[in-house]
């Protein structure tokens, strides 16, 4: 199904609600890693023209950290995990377990990178994992790419994946916070062309209105 | 007064000077900006994809290289441009992710900045400048009046073309 707009309501809850989730999943697996509080907001599903991707994460030249899996199985897809560049600084102190401050955003050493890779590694495989429970389907993430740059940037290369075959992008998307400390990151589902009939298949909700 | 006009992704915008034409988040992307300097009347396409013949979809003629250069091409006579006297300057294609496996995704950049290349040329268009590859993200301001193109980064510096 290339035609987004042709999703039900019904539909459109289902995938809500394998977002709330899988990302509910994810954000515990955050919590307890960096042993404090993360909450979530109620995922939005997006369809969205490539051009106003950039505009959910506060607009195309702001500086983030990008990490990126590809998702191989039944009904691939990309996983990316978007945080402002200052958050991700936070939890690599977090997640080190050390003083707030220690992490310099303008200069993540190699240890640095590696940790923010495991965080993006355990959220996918979270994410993925109830998502597979859900649908019975099988989902293989691959090694999380980092990018640290303008969101838009990132974002192209991604999106030019799927650019040759729609002009649009289903977004499942979830905000994470930190206890009282405003947003952690924002974590995207993109379904290839073609997965979304697969997904929406196995949650049994594939007829249309 | 002049105004600055943005352009999204997979889009493409013409305007006469004083007005300035803008694309944030450059990546594997490439905008190309291309100019009647008598005329003073210019435009800025923020392409993705090297060719739009391979392309299962390829309603939308700004978002891959062949398509949007022709189409360009159009849209500036349509606003008074002299086809023979178009010039262009290019930036962006980079690599944004680091990857330890091999993918199509760390190809993209550099397809993106051959492909354009050669469609200009194809179509006598001389590139006056360019600013492509590397790992970063560009934003790019064109400058219709003096076709000066400023190229910001994060951390790797701001230049004009």
């Amino acid at each position: 199904m290339d035609d987004f707009d042709k999703l039900s309501i019904v539909q459109l809850d289902a995938l809500r609600e394998i977002g709330n989730i899988g990302a509910g999943n994810a954000a515990t697996a955050l919590a307890k890693l960096i042993n404090s509080r993360i909450d979530m907001n109620v995922p939005r599903v997006s369809i969205l023209p490539f051009a106003e991707v950039p505009d959910l994460i506060g607009g195309p030249d702001i500086p983030v950290v990008g990490l990126y899996l590809k998702v191989s199985g039944d009904a691939p897809g990309s996983i990316l995990f978007i945080l402002p560049i200052e958050r991700a600084a936070s939890l690599v102190d977090l997640l080190m377990g050390w003083e707030m401050g220690t992490t310099n955003h303008e200069g993540f050493s190699d240890m640095d990178i590696s940790a923010l890779m495991e965080i993006g590694n355990i959220l996918a495989a979270t994410y993925l994992g109830s998502l597979e429970m859900f649908t019975d389907l099988k989902f293989i993430p691959s090694v999380p790419a980092l990018g640290m740059d303008m969101a838009g940037a990132l974002l192209n290369a991604v999106l030019a994946q799927l650019g040759e075959v729609a002009d649009q992008v289903l977004v499942l998307e979830t905000e994470l916070k930190r206890d009282g400390q405003g947003v952690v990151g924002n974590f995207f589902l993109l379904p290839d062309p073609g997965s979304l009939e697969i997904i929406l298949e196995a949650l049994g909700v594939d007829t249309f209105e | 007064m002049s105004s600055i006009i943005q352009v999204g992704m997979a889009d493409l915008k013409v305007a006469k000077a004083p007005d300035k034409l803008i694309t944030m988040g450059l990546g594997s992307c490439i905008g190309i900006c291309v100019v009647d300097r008598a005329k003073k009347v210019g435009c800025l396409a923020h392409i993705m994809l090297p060719s739009s013949l391979q392309a299962k979809n390829n309603n939308i003629r700004a978002k891959f290289a062949d398509s949007a250069v022709e189409m360009l091409i159009e849209e500036l006579q349509k606003a008074g441009a002299t086809a023979s006297s178009l010039v262009a300057k290019i930036a962006g294609g980079a690599q944004m992710f680091k990857f330890s496996g091999q993918s199509d995704i760390l190809k993209i950049g550099e397809r993106n900045a051959q492909a354009v290349e050669e469609y200009l040329e194809k179509n006598r268009i001389k590139l006056l400048a360019k600013d492509i590859g590397g790992n970063y993200g560009r934003t790019i301001t064109f400058d219709i009046e003096t076709s000066d193109l400023l190229v910001r980064t994060i951390g790797h510096g701001e230049r004009v073309i």
